[in-house]
């Protein structure tokens, strides 16, 4: 039996109508946002079961919690009526004061009134994606960028050009090809983002070199970078470099920095450092999403400056982070297949992989989490589908034991398989393989 | 009543399912019923057991919960549960079982090769992989056996292309399907039982944006897609479609509700699978067919419930 209600008795072209409820209504610029696969595998991993090498999470067990509770309850006799109350935009004055000192402690030299104080360092991508891009305008990022920083360009419409890196960061020559590719187009990139020192996902960090060619281009072409610096004070060797805002001299680069992996991602702290008019434009944006990061949690970072020593506790936490880098790697040496390559990352939170074309790391994640573990694949980092074989590794977020047993069943699902493609193609199987092209170009009939 | 609702789990559709069970929730919450969420996880048998709800109503997605796993649990815990039993949810979700059904039933579905892990491991099955993109021609679509949703399927454009498709396929199961590509228009047919027997609900047809490239995961995400119901179709095609749904029902021996999805080329209508818990999310595609027919989503979950509670146990 059927119901009568079909097309079969109607005209056809009359009753068909949109099932999608609020469909015709959303803005044409969320599109680009919607839930995928990937995210839903991700949701996967969040189980108990699951060893996450997946997150990017600071590790927070570290954090006395007497500290925490001793400090909140000095806010909160020092400073209850305001600490409950709204704050000025660009934040407090004693936090943008312990800024000042965070940022020289990499040689940057800034002034309070330099700097606005935001809604952790995601929010500066938002504010300045806000402040400059019109649907449709350029932006240049590492091939592979920040995976959460491709939602932000999404939703703004940017076209977003990625650069390839090496070892030692952005390659600029391939930079500069891009600029004159663009030029020739008619277009001129808004700005560059880029995350310089011990880069998400790619581990890498800018050669002093390249800091200085990239910051001359900019002020040459009047490009704008963003520099995204989360992880440059997670420094596990060697010294610190110039930040592209020092070789700048406040000209070109807005600045973004956090808390998030000095402190704590909990309290949603992160500024901008960026020229007069630029951070006017920042200001008016957040103006509009929050009016003001929480005076809460900014009261508790000035206590936490003023009754604490945050270099000590920074030196803990590099401490962990270094020896959990350690055994990530070592165990990466001991399990993986020798197909595969990745960075060794002088700092941050990051190992990114590479291993044969004829992996997807998509795919292999749904092989990876039957026997509970998880990374991100690679292809969350581009947005040009580009990043299959490719996949992000950190080792901040769980022990020492957790990274070792998670990178060996990594290795041995990789292995499985290499072999498989190897019985299936009867060659070795180090052999160039040929590209799997995942069934996306079909266009609409 | 007193009602379980099954949702979550460790499946890849995890997300999708809580979606899908809070709605539900939501609809037995206002039906009058004492509604037991339940994440699914190691210790679902010990709940059971504990809190002795008078039925269940699965609202998992994938494997665990779509493939007769929980099924065969509820039926040995002695507690009722909505939709189809065991038997036929294994057949649905193991998409070589259901293609050999519905091929064996006379029900036209793309020609297609089934092969194990251990086929190519042990028994070289790699060299009967030309013969095989011979008779299918090129583009070939590459399936995971046992994957709800898109994850795992490939396309397949050259002979250099089949190998990796099928390591990715492999990633989720460990037997995949070769299938001959049918360059068409994507409809689905949802199906519900009655006092009278299954209905078949109007056919929706999934159409890609024409802005967007299409892909297999795009091809159930809103915002990518549009749904169109019922679809604009001749009344022959409607007609057959719904039949063929209808047919593909009886074949596996669906029961409560299920969604069939098929594809059109021509005037040519073949079946591609059923979903034996097809999404309930606000956004899903059967209760939005049923909604088109005048059967809101309480009334849907009022009527999968009473059939549950009806049935005679296993």
């Amino acid at each position: 039996m059927t119901i009568d209600d079909t097309p079969g008795k109607g005209a056809p072209r009359s009753s068909a109508h949109e099932i999608e409820r609020y469909g015709g209504l959303f803005a044409r610029r969320t599109r680009g946002m919607t839930s995928s696969a990937m995210r839903d595998m991700m949701a996967v991993t969040a189980r108990p079961e699951v060893i996450s090498l997946a997150t990017g999470l600071p590790d927070t067990t570290t954090f006395p919690a007497e500290d925490f509770a001793a400090l909140m309850s000095r806010v909160a006799v020092d400073s209850s009526a305001a600490a409950l109350q709204y704050g000025p935009t660009d934040g407090l004055e004693d936090v943008r004061r312990c800024i000042v000192e965070v940022m020289a402690a990499e040689g940057t030299s800034v002034e309070p009134d330099d700097l606005m104080v935001t809604t952790g360092g995601q929010q500066v991508i938002d504010l300045v994606c806000r402040a400059f891009l019109d649907p449709g305008d350029v932006v240049v990022a590492e091939a592979p960028t920040y995976p959460g920083a491709v939602p932000c360009f999404t939703s703004f419409q940017a076209d977003v050009v990625q650069v390839e890196m090496d070892d030692h960061g952005m390659r600029i020559d391939v930079l500069e090809a891009t600029l004159a590719t663009l030029r020739a187009e008619g277009r001129r990139p808004k700005f560059i983002y880029t995350i310089p020192n011990f880069h998400n996902p790619g581990g890498v960090t800018m050669a002093l070199e390249r800091r200085r060619a990239l910051v001359r281009i900019a002020a040459e072409q009047e490009i704008v970078i963003l520099e995204d610096n989360p992880y440059g004070l997670l420094r596990y060797e060697g010294e610190a470099l110039p930040t592209l805002y020092s070789l700048d001299g406040g000209r070109y680069v807005i600045y973004a920095g956090t808390f998030s992996k000095i402190l704590s991602a909990g309290l949603r702290l992160g500024w901008a450092a960026a020229p007069a008019p630029i951070l006017e434009r920042l200001n008016l944006g957040k103006q509009a999403a929050d009016l003001c990061s929480s005076p809460l949690n900014q009261y508790f970072v000035s206590t936490y400056f003023a009754h604490r020593d945050w270099r000590r506790y920074l030196g803990e936490l590099r401490a962990i982070y270094r020896r959990r880098r350690d055994v990530m790697l070592s165990a990466m040496e001991e399990f993986l297949p020798h197909e595969a390559t990745w960075t060794r990352p002088g700092g941050g939170l990051f190992i990114w992989a590479r291993l044969p074309d004829y992996i997807d790391t998509t795919d292999l994640l749904a092989r990876a989490l039957r026997e509970n573990v998880a990374f991100v694949p690679g292809r969350a980092a581009y947005l040009d589908g580009r990043g299959g074989s490719e996949l992000r590794l950190n080792f901040s977020g769980v022990g020492e034991d957790d990274i070792r047993e998670g990178v060996r069943r990594i290795g041995k699902v990789v292995a499985e398989q290499v072999a498989l493609y190897g019985t299936l193609t009867g060659a070795k199987p180090a052999a160039p393989a040929a590209q799997v092209v995942p069934l996306r170009r079909r266009e609409a009939s | 009543m007193r009602v379980a609702v099954l949702k979550g789990g460790s499946s890849l559709e995890r997300t999708v399912s809580l979606r899908s069970g809070a709605r539900v929730e939501d609809a037995l919450a206002r039906l009058g019923h004492d509604v037991l969420p339940i994440d699914v996880g190691p210790d679902l048998v010990d709940r059971l057991r504990a809190a002795r709800p008078d039925v269940a109503f699965i609202a998992l997605h994938g494997r665990g919960g779509e493939d007769g796993t929980v099924q065969e649990l509820l039926e040995l815990v002695g507690v009722p549960y909505t939709a189809s039993r065991a038997g036929a949810c294994i057949r649905c979700m193991d998409k070589v079982v259901a293609k050999h059904a519905l091929r064996d039933a006379g029900i036209p579905t793309p020609e297609f090769y089934a092969f194990s892990q251990a086929a190519f491991s042990d028994l070289g099955a790699a060299r009967a992989l030309p013969a095989i993109e011979e008779r299918l021609e090129f583009p070939i679509v590459v399936k995971p056996a046992g994957q709800g949703s898109a994850l795992g399927i490939k396309f397949a454009r050259t002979a250099a292309d089949v190998p990796g498709a099928l390591v990715a396929a492999f990633s989720y199961d460990t037997k995949v399907l070769l299938e001959r590509y049918v360059d068409g228009r994507d409809l689905a047919v949802s199906v519900l039982e009655s006092e009278d027997g299954p209905i078949a609900l109007p056919v929706v047809e999934a159409i890609p944006q024409t802005e967007d490239f299409y892909d297999f995961e795009a091809r159930y995400e809103i915002g990518r897609t549009r749904f169109v119901c019922p679809a604009e179709l001749t009344p022959g095609v409607a007609a057959r479609a719904q039949e063929l749904a209808l047919a593909t029902w009886e074949t596996l021996g669906c029961a409560g509700f299920a969604r069939v999805d098929l594809m059109l080329a021509g005037d040519e209508l073949t079946v591609l699978e059923a979903n034996a818990i097809p999404g309930l999310t606000d956004t899903s595609l059967l209760p939005l067919a049923a909604d088109a027919v005048g059967i809101g989503f309480d009334e849907f979950v009022a009527r999968v419930l009473d059939l549950a509670v009806d049935r005679a146990p296993a």
